[in-house]
């Protein structure tokens, strides 16, 4: 996708896939804690928050070194992410989901309130380009900007890939499937659980540093409630296991919205809103789950088998139920 | 700090011997004055329960009589309101179940869903995730041994009630246990299933101590050394096996409150 | 006098708040539309009253039948989710309420609206020394009637029983031959009444704008966190606090009044000794 677009001519969709670039990373990160730690979240937009702050904070005092940036951005997220999920991680379901709605909700007050960082409801503009290297131009062009940010959200996703994949993987189903059986072999949930949502923090934290270098200006609006509930539209959407399912959605929401709001000028919510109904109602286990239940469809033998069900039906209906 | 909880082995009501309650001080579980309510109602309350290595420990008693309450308050799946847990000599009264896990002290649940979205084989992985490195037995071995190895790629969720509660038992051996609590094991299992149970069970290494909480009284029969009988949370009787099996008091309180027909099997 | 400020405010949450914990704690429904409710209560009764008696009696009225009919509607809504979890519940009554705010905005402009009441109200008496408007301690006393009748009908009625026991032991109510969903849908649709009520009693005072649901929303969600899930006594001491710490701190420290109850709210949750319920258990 990314590469089609940044072949084509256009500026203006060069800057508006990279735009979206930020949300997609959300995305991934929300899919983190709501898939793999089964904790359905509003709040990392804190991490994101904290993340996208820090880099304009950074490069506003003159340090205007990308890969400084990303790393401290992932370091704030992480941070961020781990106070708050001190408190979160003991609570399950609809209770977390609560308790990350009055994270958001603080995240976009002290945006809005802390004046000597935020800027206040004005925010903060013209915050200057980052460089890949000391030496380097800047980078600006819209092409180079897309190139740059697609580069750091596949590498982000990847990562978070990798470290949700394999046993990793397998463990964090077995917490959401039997806490108390996973307890009773010894394993620390909670600690797990912590570890994973302030892992995802960093990956939150990127995405901040992502939305500085890609609109290089900041309002609390930002990181605001929106943000956080189009991120979870995203993974619903995208379905919870699938971190690059969660970016795709992200995509797809916000190519939605805008196209829509062309036509239909000031009732983002609305769309939102009605978006979030319909994924709930046509899309359990979001497009991921679609596309298992299709492919079951097609393949109906291999949903019947005798005693020994494929594994390709289990994995569909276990993603169905597990995603939320 | 060993020695502050500590019982007089005379001071016991319990007619364990002196040398047995020495033992579970050294090398098993001691849990000492536990008591366990809900809101006004107790369904625990326990002066105390040893089990030491090599110890074959039935917990019997009616519906209610606070047996799944002990093992749950033995193991740490819940937190312990008053009284105190020692293991090894060492306090572990307050001690979560995961740290309990890992330092011997398995268990199975008397509705085993185990996890329910993992193949067989990777349940029994995650049950020995801590000894994965250096493991007794292959999760594969693991399986063979409670006769589930043909089931090994099928999804947890699609076993039958039986299966799961053989898987389960894996699950819990595969964590390596030196103290294994068993929550009705044989609960909602045909004759075949229960002597395969019998069989594993039986097998279970001399040095393993063995707390089972259990209505059936033929699985009792054929594996514990000694039974406490358990009655409105509190200790009715306490003695060898052969003792409280033949003992008409113990009879009369499974009659009287009409409680498990399960009992006379 | 802003404690009485506070005690009212207080009041008036505690109403807003404890259809939102029953309805958690008997069947499981997190209502993140609930400050949608209590918004469309307010608009309501803004739009109704003219300044007469009449009107202001038909803009409470109106404000509550408003507020049970969307209760109806999200719990019609959630009910064919059933299968499927308190999640999908929670998410779809989410993106009832973005849907909701929209509409409201569209629907009444951007402006905080404040109702006309009749002129009695809008005066100022003396009390104890200090001037004190009408209109706050009309809604204060009217406040105080609606907890004593919520608190009659839930411990002195059958419905009040039914209610209690579903939050306590829901296979219980089955047992008695009592659909549980039933009671379900009943709590909703009485919860969106005591919102929309609640909304109606808030506008004299704070008045209702864009941003009264997103507000309401979050003091009922903490209200009922620190309150103990599903309970109302619990709640209705939560609501006084989180009144009185809104009303004396918004007026002595405003930078930190918001952070004073998210505080509270970390407090009592790193406190808490046991898990909450975790309303998973589909």
């Amino acid at each position: 996708m990314v590469g089609v677009v940044a072949l084509s001519p256009d500026p203006y969709l060069h800057a508006t896939a990279a735009r979206m670039l930020p949300l997609a990373v959300l995305a991934v990160s929300v899919a983190a804690v709501t898939g793999h730690a089964g904790l359905p979240t509003l709040g990392q937009v804190a991490p994101y928050a904290a993340g996208a702050y820090t880099t304009a904070r950074l490069t506003l005092a003159g340090s205007d070194l990308a890969l400084l940036h990303l790393l401290a951005a992932a370091g704030a997220g992480a941070l961020t992410a781990g106070v708050i999920g001190a408190v979160l991680v003991r609570y399950r379901a609809t209770v977390f989901l609560m308790l990350s709605l009055a994270a958001a909700e603080l995240t976009a007050i002290t945006a809005g309130q802390w004046r000597t960082v935020s800027g206040g409801t004005d925010g903060l503009a013209g915050i200057p380009a980052p460089r890949l290297l000391p030496g380097l131009p800047p980078l600006l062009a819209d092409r180079t900007v897309l190139l740059y940010a697609a580069a750091v959200a596949i590498a982000a996703t990847a990562a978070a890939m990798a470290l949700l994949g394999g046993d990793r993987r397998t463990l964090l189903a077995a917490l959401r499937g039997n806490e108390a059986r996973a307890a009773a072999s010894g394993h620390r949930v909670t600690t797990y659980l912590w570890v994973v949502h302030a892992g995802a923090g960093a990956v939150a934290g990127v995405g901040g540093a992502l939305l500085i270098h890609t609109h290089r200006w900041i309002t609390p609006a930002d990181v605001g409630f929106t943000t956080a509930a189009l991120a979870l539209l995203a993974v619903v959407i995208g379905g919870a296991l699938s971190l690059p399912g969660a970016a795709a959605g992200a995509g797809a929401v916000l190519t939605v919205r805008d196209v829509v709001a062309a036509s239909l000028p000031g009732h983002a919510p609305l769309l939102l809103g009605a978006l979030y109904v319909a994924a709930v109602y046509l899309l359990p286990g979001g497009l991921t789950a679609l596309l298992t239940r299709l492919s079951l469809r097609l393949h109906p033998r291999s949903a019947h088998g005798t005693g020994h069900p494929a594994p390709a039906d289990e994995a569909g209906r276990s993603t169905v139920r597990s995603t939320l | 700090m060993k020695t502050a909880h500590r019982i007089d082995p005379a001071g016991v009501p319990s007619q364990r011997l002196p040398s047995d309650i020495d033992r579970a001080h050294g090398n098993g579980l001691v849990a000492t004055r536990l008591r366990h309510a809900y809101g006004r109602l107790t369904v625990l309350d326990l002066d105390v329960f040893t089990v030491a290595p090599g110890d074959r420990h039935a917990v019997i008693g009616p519906n209610g009589a606070g047996k799944s309450t002990l093992l749950d308050l033995l193991a740490g799946t819940t937190r312990v309101q008053a009284g105190a847990i020692t293991y090894n000599g060492q306090v572990i009264t307050r001690r979560g179940a995961a740290w309990r896990a890992r330092t011997g002290i398995g268990r199975t649940f008397q509705h085993p869903t185990v996890y329910p979205d993992l193949t067989v084989l990777d349940c029994v992985r995650m049950g020995g995730w801590h000894h994965r490195h250096h493991s007794d037995r292959t999760p594969g071995e693991v399986l063979d041994l409670v006769g589930l190895a043909d089931h090994a790629g099928q999804v947890a969720v699609t076993l039958s009630h039986g299966h799961r509660r053989m898987l389960d038992l894996a699950v819990a051996l595969a964590g390596q246990p030196r103290v294994l609590l068993l929550d009705e094991p044989a609960a909602g299992l045909t004759d075949t299933e229960t002597s395969r149970l019998l069989d594993i069970l039986g097998g279970l290494p001399g040095w393993m101590a063995v707390v089972l909480v259990e209505h059936h009284m033929d699985v009792v029969a054929a594996l514990a050394d000694w039974i406490t009988v358990l009655h409105h949370g509190g200790r009715h009787t306490d003695g060898p096996a052969d003792t409280v099996r033949a003992d008409p008091a113990v009879a009369a309180l499974y009659l009287g409150t009409g409680g498990d027909d399960a009992a006379h099997r | 006098m802003p404690a009485v400020d506070g005690v009212a405010y207080g009041l008036l949450l505690a109403i807003a708040a404890a259809g939102l914990t029953v309805a958690f704690g008997a069947g499981g429904v997190l209502n993140l539309a609930h400050g949608t409710l209590i918004a469309v209560g307010g608009y309501v009764a803004a739009a109704t009253s003219s300044g007469t008696w009449p009107s202001l009696a038909a803009a409470v009225a109106l404000a509550a039948i408003a507020g049970a009919a969307g209760g109806g509607v999200l719990a019609a809504a959630t009910a064919a989710l059933r299968g499927r979890g308190h999640l999908d519940q929670a998410l779809l009554t989410f993106g009832v309420a973005l849907i909701g705010a929209d509409l409201l905005t569209a629907a009444y402009g951007p402006d905080i609206l404040r109702p006309r009441l009749p002129e009695v109200l809008e005066a100022t008496v003396r009390v104890a020394g200090h001037r004190y408007p009408v209109d706050r301690l009309a809604v204060l006393g009217v406040a105080v009637a609606v907890v004593a009748a919520g608190y009659v009908v839930l411990h002195r009625t059958r419905a009040g029983w039914l209610i209690r026991a579903t939050v306590d032991d829901r296979a219980m109510i089955a047992g008695i031959g009592v659909n549980p969903r039933l009671v379900d849908a009943a709590v909703l649709v009485a919860a969106g009444a005591l919102a929309g009520l609640a909304g109606a009693l808030t506008t004299p005072i704070l008045g209702v704008g864009p941003h009264t649901a997103d507000t309401a929303l979050l003091l009922s969600l903490i209200i009922v966190v620190c309150g103990g899930l599903g309970s109302v006594p619990g709640a209705l001491a939560a609501a006084l606090a989180v009144g009185i710490v809104q009303t004396v701190g918004v007026t002595s420290f405003p930078a930190v009044a918001p952070y004073l109850l998210i505080a509270a709210m970390a407090v009592v949750l790193l406190a808490r000794r046991t898990s909450l319920p975790t309303g998973a258990s589909a």
